[in-house]
């Protein structure tokens, strides 16, 4: 069954949908990777954000791509709190407002989008690549999208490309020395233990590359 | 572990209801999740706003009321508060003056009220942000997050509150502000690990007969750990830290800090070794505060803090206050 991938309001929603219950499900473990180089409660804190980014997309339907992510990243930097509340939420503002107020998005915006979104997290928090933050799995994400675009790749082609560097890039976060966040502190101790912030960033993007499976919504052979 | 909660997320809540109970001269707003005092705002004062993670009680509602904060925003336990929070408390206290956000050096506290001043400045209130770090432990600031705030979170709200009661206009406070940060230094040590309600087990593991040195107030991990050394030894060990950075300067104000889980008995026997090393080193001290002022939940243990203080400061210091824990002088 030949799908395209159509980037509308559907599709993301459907993302959001994905990610609340990938958020939920895995928040244990976003809260015990957060334990012994944090403070432990990331997963109860995205869980927070997410369900209450549910609530608000529920109460006021948006329009477009664009003001879905918006209202999910003001919604975000108004329920979570911490760091990860302004990065994740400041992220997902940008990415919206990168992609205006079309009704559906081309694959190459939503690369833009995801680049203005990493841009957003490491200017806020001033991370380089390495620093073992969300820019470790975010920053090779991004570039796998547009990579794999520019390869011939069709969007879902892409996005399981992101999914999958940052997946990958969430790992490689296991050997490094944190500098920034509150894991810094540890210094050497902070060797040996994947970031919970890149983890939570590729459970994201993976959500991103559900969304795109065939048959989902925002797909033309799924229901709409 | 056995607390005393209902429901874990309802402890900031459940707390914020009885101290609103406990003190009617302040307003607890418990759906913006603020506290402000009653008299607020005052036409023409600078107003102080604070804010952080719950768990280090008093701080920071422990301190609204006259001659320090006008507000504070208290987030989830060890969690920096929304903007959204700090937007609200911001828009409660501004006379007209401007408003002096103080925050403690933490990467969410730090996002968190910088997105909140770009919405005050949004809606016209003029807003100043001093960043408290003095913590020493954390030495290779290069490389961390910074230097952690801590005690001197403290002298900062009480000495520029009393000058923003004075009267003092918005760059002033600000200023002094500031310079009270950068003469004060503090160094922790834990006996014990805390307890967070939402977890309900230590949230680091410190075996019996061990201490940390260097503590952070969220049980970040310190310097090093050494095996349990008598009160004289601690202090030593703790002052020669502060010391070790402090600037020079006039006589000093000392703030001898339980962690939440130390009898006020033990904090006075360090507070007396405190004043025979400073005796000894030939640091006068000008003013004395023991006490829990800013916890780590049921940590047991202590943080020493040193500001060095000129006749202004002190002025400032002895000034009036009247707050749920610091009160003197009216």
């Amino acid at each position: 069954m030949p799908t395209v991938t159509v980037l509308d309001t559907a599709f993301f929603r459907h993302w959001l949908e994905l990610a609340v219950d990938a958020v939920h499900r895995e928040s244990p473990r976003l809260t015990e990777l957060d334990s012994p180089i944090g403070d432990a409660d990331h997963g109860a804190n995205l869980d927070r954000g997410f369900t209450a980014a549910a609530l608000a997309v529920r109460t006021e339907p948006p329009g477009t791509p664009g003001e879905l992510l918006v209202t999910v990243g003001r919604t975000l930097v108004s329920s979570v709190g911490g760091a990860s509340g302004p990065l994740y939420g400041t992220a997902l503002r940008r990415a919206g407002k990168a992609l205006g107020d079309a009704p559906e998005v081309t694959p190459p915006e939503l690369g833009e989008a995801l680049a203005a979104a990493v841009n957003a997290v490491r200017e806020l928090g001033g991370a380089e690549p390495g620093d073992k933050t969300m820019v470790d799995a975010l920053l090779p994400a991004s570039q796998a999208y547009t990579g794999a675009l520019t390869d011939g790749g069709s969007a879902r082609e892409a996005l399981a490309a992101a999914a999958e560097a940052a997946l990958a890039g969430a790992e490689a976060t296991v050997p490094l020395l944190a500098r920034k966040g509150r894991a810094s502190y540890l210094g050497e101790r902070s060797i040996g233990h994947q970031d919970p912030g890149a983890t939570s960033s590729a459970l994201l993007l993976a959500c991103l590359r559900d969304a795109s499976a065939p048959g989902a919504p925002g797909t033309e052979a799924g229901p709409r | 572990m056995k607390k005393l909660v209902n429901a874990p997320d309802r402890v900031v809540p459940d707390a914020l209801r009885g101290l609103a109970v406990a003190h009617p001269e302040l307003a607890v707003d418990l759906e913006a999740r603020i506290v402000v005092r009653r008299d607020a705002p005052r036409a023409g004062k600078v107003g102080l706003v604070s804010g952080g993670g719950s768990g280090h009680e008093p701080l920071h509602t422990g301190f609204v009321g006259f001659g320090m904060l006008d507000a504070a925003c208290p987030g989830e336990v060890f969690t920096s508060p929304v903007p959204d929070q700090m937007a609200s408390a911001t828009r409660a206290v501004d006379g007209g003056a401007g408003v002096l956000h103080i925050v403690k050096n933490y990467t969410g506290d730090v996002l968190n009220f910088r997105l909140a001043a770009e919405l005050c400045e949004d809606a016209g209130v003029e807003v100043r942000q001093v960043v408290v770090d003095d913590d020493v432990a954390v030495t290779d600031s290069l490389y961390t997050a910074g230097r952690r705030g801590t005690g001197a979170t403290l002298f900062v709200e009480k000495l520029a509150g009393a000058l923003a009661e004075s009267g003092a206009p918005l760059d002033q406070v600000a200023a002094t502000a500031r310079r009270v940060n950068e003469s004060s230094r503090s160094f922790g040590v834990a006996l014990t690990a805390c307890t967070t309600p939402a977890k309900g087990s230590p949230t680091f593991d410190l075996p019996d007969g061990q201490l940390e040195l260097g503590i952070g107030i969220h049980g970040e991990p310190g310097r090093e750990r050494r095996a349990m050394m008598p009160a004289a030894e601690l202090a030593e060990v703790c002052l020669d830290a502060v010391l070790a950075d402090l600037p020079p300067g006039g006589p000093v104000l000392v703030l001898v800090n339980g962690t939440g889980g130390t009898p006020l008995q033990e904090l006075y026997v360090v507070c007396a070794e405190v004043d025979r090393i400073l005796r000894r080193r030939g640091v006068p001290i000008a003013r004395c505060l023991v006490g829990d002022y800013v916890t780590s939940l049921d940590m047991a243990g202590c943080s020493l803090t040193l500001c060095r203080t000129d006749d202004v400061l002190l002025r400032l210091w002895d000034a009036p206050v009247q707050t749920p824990a610091l009160r003197w002088g009216r």
